[in-house]
């Protein structure tokens, strides 16, 4: 390589010379659906901007949207914000394109801030990054980090699917940087009286063509999808194929995967060759759909630990768990992609009789439970 | 008057997702070791959207589907071979850079312009359809800001089924948290949705659709103009791949109540 070319790389211990340094930061939030407080990864987002503040000695101010907001201002009013602006109204309080980035704009061109931390919510990550080109600034978003080193911040996100990791920084600003959820520790304080002040933005008819319904879950017996859970269960294909008998039980396994969600309080996943096996005339588990997929067309969601079953295959899986803490996994194939330093447990063992008498453990449990909480009434 | 939709997918290549990536560094940047080597496919994400397109198309006569990739052309012809035996599009290829490692809104400024440049698009009929991330940079911010160039007021990301009204108006169902959809209700185009795995297969090949578009696909790519990011500030201090290992305890003469059992005092442990 000519190290005479210009380098994009900057080596770990170099100064960023012409980095500038950040004076003001602005944390943008919106407020949950049921418009009281915000949603989990804004507090996460939130602890992320006032350490940051701290660093950097810079004024800190907070922007909320929603229909109503004095009540998550309040929460948020020890978090040491210089101010407390605000877009909110009945035009605000569902998550639309066309309002939240004006919204989101209005509160930007008020504070007028260099660097702009928001939480990677589903209603953020369609609206914010157009406000970047509206602002002339620049968007990062999934940033699972952001560190001040020799005076430059620098952010940290994944690329190609979570298999290589990125370190980089930016000149440019204002810089918008969404961050991902589970990657700093929540804010948390005493609420308080806030004085929030409104930023008036009116719509135009263009910003009002796409009305909000509602929301609907999928056509399933259970909420399967449970983003807070402890555990991770992933379901492969091998709970759709023949058994020992020579012959395929997905009534059984959908029978015993249930139990075990409704037991356990685990959130579900699911390998792309399962979800994919609907349209392909095969045997199915009925409540499984895209939505449970982890992997590289699917979620890498994070959770505390993970546990696979009848899941084959490498690359795709790891890329599905890349954010599970603990791993184990039942299989009957010991050379199973997951032996070799995917998991941190793997037990080679038919997944029907362990899970039936996970079952029966775990129901045991909830009894002795039910018991001991009804004495103590 | 016109009827039917003009839709424009945006869908950028990528390694096929069983390749072994490695990072090296080049003038342009990080980039991967052997790219040009490696097998390529059209972003999951996006081939979602186009199987999307062409199917909404079908469906809406007077519609009409147009393919704007960005990539390497050599690799863009290797994998249009396969595409274009799908479904039936008008490719617009852009020779340039498509690493995962390019700053999104240089990339977003070219696609732009190449949709601009399309002579016989009629804009109060646009449909711009694309990935909701993708499998290179997985931002998911590329199409909204071809989108705020192209001044699109309606925006959905993590779509995953697009239903026409009779009154011309969508129903669209947008993925959010908890494993929900949001529904929304459009006017009508233009918009913009960027698709997760929509509901449909991905469609088998068929060789008369392959030779119809080859006819348009082939002096698309020899079109193409080789074509420069602009300049970014963007920066990179280190790219590398995970290195965690572990260390695996493979537990085989265990019964299923002895398995059982160890599991369940997994789950309870804090």
């Amino acid at each position: 390589m000519n190290r005479k070319q210009p380098s994009f790389f900057d080596g770990e211990h170099s100064h960023h010379h012409g980095e500038p340094m950040t004076t003001s930061i602005l944390f943008l939030a919106h407020v949950d659906e049921l418009g009281k407080t915000l949603p989990k990864p804004a507090f996460e987002a939130l602890g992320a901007a006032v350490d940051l503040a701290q660093q950097c000695g810079a004024i800190l101010t907070i922007g909320l949207i929603g229909g109503e907001i004095q009540h998550a201002a309040d929460s948020l009013a020890s978090a040491g914000a210089a101010k407390i602006l605000a877009v909110a109204g009945p035009d605000f309080a569902l998550p639309r394109f066309a309002s939240d980035a004006l919204a989101a704009e209005g509160i930007c061109r008020a504070a007028n801030p260099e660097l702009i931390l928001a939480p990677s919510t589903s209603r953020f990550l369609r609206a914010l990054p157009v406000l970047a080109h509206r602002l002339q600034g620049r968007v990062d978003t999934h940033v699972s980090s952001l560190r001040l080193e020799n005076g430059a911040l620098t952010a940290t996100r994944w690329f190609y699917r979570q298999r290589l990791e990125g370190v980089f920084h930016r000149q440019e600003r204002p810089w918008l940087v969404m961050l991902d959820s589970g990657c700093h520790e929540p804010w948390c304080g005493t609420p308080a009286k806030a004085i929030v002040e409104e930023i008036p933005v009116t719509l135009p008819p263009a910003a009002k063509r796409t009305t909000i319904t509602g929301t609907r879950s999928p056509k399933s017996d259970a909420q399967t999808i449970r983003p807070d859970a402890a555990l991770l269960f992933v379901a492969g294909a091998g709970w759709t194929k023949k058994q020992s008998d020579g012959k395929p039980h997905p009534q059984e396994a959908e029978k015993l995967i249930l139990e075990f969600l409704r037991l356990s309080t685990a959130s579900l996943g699911g390998s792309k060759s399962l979800v994919d096996q609907s349209g392909e005339n095969q045997a199915v588990l009925g409540f499984m759909t895209h939505l449970n997929q982890v992997g590289q067309t699917g979620a890498t969601p994070r959770h505390p630990k993970g546990l696979s079953t009848c899941c084959h295959g490498e690359e795709p899986h790891v890329v599905g768990w890349r954010f599970i803490n603990e791993r184990r996994a039942i299989n009957l194939d010991p050379n199973c992609g997951w032996a070799r330093g995917k998991a941190d447990v793997l037990y080679v063992a038919d997944a029907f009789e362990v899970m039936a008498k996970v079952n029966l453990l775990l129901a045991e449990l909830t009894k002795t439970e039910e018991k001991i909480v009804a004495a103590s009434d | 008057m016109a009827t039917g939709y003009h839709i424009v997918v945006c869908g950028g290549i990528v390694p096929d997702p069983l390749q072994t990536l490695e990072p090296i560094e080049t003038p342009a940047g990080p980039g991967l070791k052997n790219e040009m080597l490696l097998p390529a496919v059209l972003d999951p994400w996006s081939g979602h959207a186009l199987y999307e397109a062409a199917n909404l198309a079908a469906h809406s006569p007077g519609s009409k589907v147009w393919l704007v990739s960005l990539g390497a052309k050599a690799k863009l012809q290797q994998v249009m071979m396969t595409i274009a035996q799908k479904v039936s599009f008008e490719l617009i290829a852009i020779d340039g850079p498509g690493s995962g490692f390019t700053d999104a809104h240089a990339a977003a400024e070219l696609l732009a312009a190449a949709i601009q440049s399309i002579a016989d698009l009629d804009r109060t009929r646009l449909l711009l359809f694309g990935g909701w991330e993708s499998a290179s940079r997985g931002a998911g911010v590329t199409l909204q800001l071809i989108g705020a160039r192209l001044g699109i007021q309606d925006q959905f990301l993590g779509v995953d089924q697009l239903t026409s009204q009779p009154d011309g108006s969508f129903e669209i169902l947008e993925r959010i948290e908890g494993g929900r959809h949001q529904v929304s209700l459009c006017q009508g185009p233009p918009a913009l949705l960027g698709w997760a795995t929509g509901n449909l297969p991905e469609p088998r090949n068929n060789p008369q659709v392959g030779m119809a578009n080859m006819r348009t696909v082939m002096p698309a790519l020899q079109r193409a103009k080789t074509s420069t990011l602009a300049q970014s500030a963007l920066r990179y201090q280190t790219v590398r791949p995970p290195q965690q290992q572990r260390h695996t305890r493979v537990v085989k003469d265990l019964t299923a109540e002895g398995v059982a059992q160890e599991i369940v005092e997994w789950i309870a442990t804090d």
